[in-house]
């Protein structure tokens, strides 16, 4: 298969491409003379686009820039981040809250832009968290996670944030079919097909961009892969790629590889919707989280909500249809004219693609081939434009450059094709290093690439960069896909493990109104100390509360005295700074959760319970200026019961003579 | 693996200098802030650097005006300035309104970065306190309250 496409390409190519295949192991070289100048942004130039990329189980989002690869961000989501004391501070906690507690850490797959009109707006970025079922929306005012919702009934949330084209919805598919909540879960494991249900939530995004599930749809219980909504002509339907329709509940990896065929589940959401006004949805107790943050108190709230509406995919007949695709597919992309659904089986030789309008034409003459529990199962050759032969090995994931072309990611052979929508011709293909797995095209899954870069997120590094022990990076290559040819011009190191990835070009999120710093006389904290002469340390039984100032380069108060052992010190910092860049730190000696940083006119609270009598020096860990070393403070702790009063002050407190 | 690295050569070669017509356009029209650069012949000490040519004040203290100034300057500027001529981080106010031009303290106030890299008087007082005073985020009404109160400071009836 191989030399029969080299045949038929350039002779430029040939050379690149027998090389890479006599030595696979270290392909660097097929990096042309010109790479460098295209992957350079010269110091103090910026970045053509910018880069959201997953951090797989690092749980946050990371921001580079491209064509630099340069590390912008990271953002903290879904993990506690020490170094910013996010999920440490009291402020941020309710952030991390879940109907089963407080959870520390999670596995974020996918990111994806919001939309109007189906191009990237630059206003929210979603992230999906795959283990404890959740979606985030990060605001790219401020780069901050803004407002986290729990899924219930779900279990994996993988098929998850993708969105309508005007952003009205961002959906989430379970991965793993469960029981549902209000069920008894308590079952034998082998009766999946009779318990196991797989729900797809559709969360509504308001115009503030507040998330709240209008419905759940209940399907069958199978593995709900990825997804993407339909646009343009396919608006107002969803495609859900589903594997595992075998239903097997143990050794997947053969007893969920038994058929040619699974499915992608079409959703026409705008029929839900009506099913939902003519009261068909029925509302189901179950528990989830929902926590927003509040810019003016720079505090989150934890709300638990008890009621989701659920519509049945059986019941409710003309909601979901089945479309038969080979083998167990994975990635599930819809093209920027809305006509063509890609599906990629990753056991498959070949990559369907389905027409939208001949499944609608196959819907209204009913062109079925029976049912998949109670489900219509579309005739795959009704719903087919074609199929892409023997593209390579592994398809995954399929992005779009808006030039009528798409490119697809090959794991098992470790390479991006790219092909003809219409045609279904492979034009080029590119080696990656090694076997990838996403890939992002700026705007690559809307109405309006920006095809000029391909990003290829690899899932093995091995020798790519200077050894550093058994665990490494992971690897990412960037290429120029302006050409004909695609054209490999950087490799650059990632966070965590990246999968999907989105990217905006750099004007639309710089001139969003980025905020640089927080207006003090905004700031609505309950504890702010809006100017040193209101800093204070409060006692209230065994609660201290420290309302304390930092400005460049002291705390006020950085001298206490009265506190004892046994009792709860809350350090609620005020930064007054109001220029952009200057944050300052706050840490204390034996604190056992982390440091706070805290941007200008913002407050954050840092807990302390002190276990030991003593001196506890507290400082800036934020270099802010030539005395930041000076920027310290001591907190005397005394024995329960001690009699020394309680005491607090800046400048005053002068060396003792005796 | 000879002829294969001639071949490179070759490629290397070829698209180096067969791809002229695609060199990288340059994207990044907006790079970072890049200094002003302005002729230190043309800084005039007494106005400083800003959008404030001329500040009128009146023959007798706005109290209302001094009183909402106050307001500011305990969030945005007490934590480093002392009401009296005490250095505490930066330089007491006691006497900032007779040393300085009224304009002279509205651009620094509002302007402080490019003020502290051009001003002889700033440069000076920066090599005593070691710390750039930051911009506060002062709209220009807060900046002419703040002005009134050291006026008031410094005795202005």
């Amino acid at each position: 298969m191989k030399n029969k496409f080299l045949k038929a390409t350039l002779a430029i190519t040939m050379v690149a491409a027998l090389f890479s295949s006599c030595k696979p192991k270290n392909s660097g070289d097929v990096v042309s003379g010109d790479a460098a100048q295209k992957a350079y942004v010269a110091p103090g130039k910026y970045d053509e686009f910018y880069n959201f990329v997953s951090g797989g189980f690092s749980g946050q989002v990371s921001v580079y820039g491209l064509p630099s690869g340069r590390l912008l961000r990271v953002v903290p989501v879904f993990s506690v981040d020490p170094q910013s004391g996010y999920g440490f501070s009291e402020e941020t906690k309710p952030m991390l809250n879940t109907s089963h507690g407080f959870v520390p850490w999670d596995d974020q797959h996918h990111t994806e832009l919001s939309q109007t009109n189906g191009e990237v707006d630059g206003r929210w970025l979603f992230a999906n968290a795959n283990n404890t079922p959740r979606i985030a929306r990060l605001d790219l005012k401020t780069f901050k996670t803004a407002e986290i919702i729990e899924l219930p009934n779900s279990a994996g949330n993988h098929s998850s944030p993708f969105i309508t084209e005007n952003t009205e919805y961002v959906v989430a598919g379970t991965r793993f079919s469960v029981p549902s909540d209000n069920a008894n879960g308590d079952v034998p494991i082998n009766t999946y097909k009779k318990n196991f249900k797989g729900y797809l939530s559709f969360v509504k995004v308001g115009k503030e961009g507040q998330m709240d599930i209008a419905f759940q749809i209940e399907a069958p219980g199978v593995n709900f892969d990825l997804s993407h909504a339909g646009k343009g002509k396919s608006h107002g339907w969803f495609f859900f790629s589903c594997y595992n329709t075998e239903q097997a509940n143990t050794l997947l990896e053969v007893n969920a590889s038994q058929k040619d065929k699974d499915f992608i589940m079409a959703v026409n959401w705008k029929k839900a919707e009506e099913y939902i006004k003519a009261g068909k949805g029925k509302k189901v107790s179950t528990k989830y989280a929902h926590n927003t943050w509040d810019e003016k108190t720079h505090t989150a709230k934890s709300e638990i909500r008890n009621e989701v509406l659920v519509l049945s995919a059986k019941e409710l007949k003309d909601i979901c249809y089945m479309i038969p695709c080979p083998k167990s597919p994975h990635g599930c992309d819809v093209d920027p004219t809305g006509e063509y659904i890609v599906g990629s089986g990753k056991l498959a030789a070949l990559i369907p693609v389905f027409s939208f309008d001949k499944l609608q034409n196959a819907i209204k003459n009913k062109q079925f081939d029976g049912e998949y529990d109670g489900i219509p199962v579309v005739k795959y050759e009704a719903a087919l434009h074609g199929e892409v032969q023997k593209p390579g090995l592994g398809p995954l994931h399929t992005e779009f450059d808006g030039k009528g072309n798409a490119y697809t990611t090959f794991f098992v052979s470790s390479e991006v094709v790219k092909w003809d929508i219409k045609s279904l011709k492979v034009l080029d293909r590119v080696p990656t290093y090694y076997s990838v797995g996403h890939l992002c095209i700026p705007g690559g899954d809307s109405r309006k690439p920006f095809g000029k870069y391909l990003i290829a997120y690899n899932k093995i590094t091995k020798d790519r960069y200077l050894p550093t022990g058994p665990e490494l990076a992971q690897s990412a290559q960037i290429f120029d896909i302006s050409g004909d040819k695609m054209q490999l011009i950087l490799d650059f190191p990632t966070i965590g493990e990246p999968h999907y990835a989105q990217a905006a070009p750099a004007d639309l999120i710089r001139n969003n109104g980025q905020l640089k710093f927080f207006k003090i006389e905004d700031n609505k904290h309950p504890f702010a100390t809006k100017g040193e002469k209101e800093a204070k340390v409060v006692r209230n039984g065994k609660r201290i509360d420290v309302y304390m100032t930092s400005i460049r380069s002291h705390f006020a108060s950085d001298n206490i005295e009265g506190i004892k052992l046994g009792d709860e010190v809350y350090f609620h910092v005020t930064n007054l700074e109001q220029d952009w860049d200057v944050p300052h730190g706050f840490a204390i000696k034996g604190a056992d959760n982390a440091e706070l940083l805290i941007m200008p006119g913002e407050t954050c609270t840092l807990k302390w319970t002190p276990e030991k009598v003593g001196i506890f020096p507290f400082y800036c860990t934020d270099f802010c200026s030539a005395l930041h070393q000076e920027m310290q403070g001591y907190v005397r702790v005394s024995p329960a019961g001690s009699s020394v009063p309680l005491t607090f002050s800046l400048g005053t407190n002068l060396p003792a003579t005796k | 693996m000879y002829k294969l690295s001639l071949f490179i050569v070759a490629l290397a070669l070829f698209s180096s200098c067969g791809k002229k017509e695609n060199a990288t356009e340059d994207f990044s029209t907006g790079g970072a802030a890049t200094e002003k650069t302005t002729d230190p012949s043309t800084y005039d000490p007494n106005r400083g650097l800003g959008k404030y040519s001329t500040v009128e004040l009146g023959a007798q203290l706005d109290a209302a005006m001094a009183g909402e100034g106050e307001k500011i300057q305990s969030v945005k500027c007490s934590a480093c300035h002392k009401l009296t001529d005490e250095k505490l981080v930066g330089p007491g106010w006691k006497g900032v309104t007779s040393r300085n031009k009224p304009e002279w303290i509205m651009n620094f106030i509002t302007n402080p970065d490019p003020m502290i890299d051009k001003d002889p008087k700033v440069q000076a007082m920066l090599e005593l306190c070691m710390v750039r005073m930051p911009n506060q985020s002062l709209s220009d009404t807060d900046a002419r309250n703040v002005l009134e109160f050291m006026r008031k400071n410094d005795g202005v009836k």
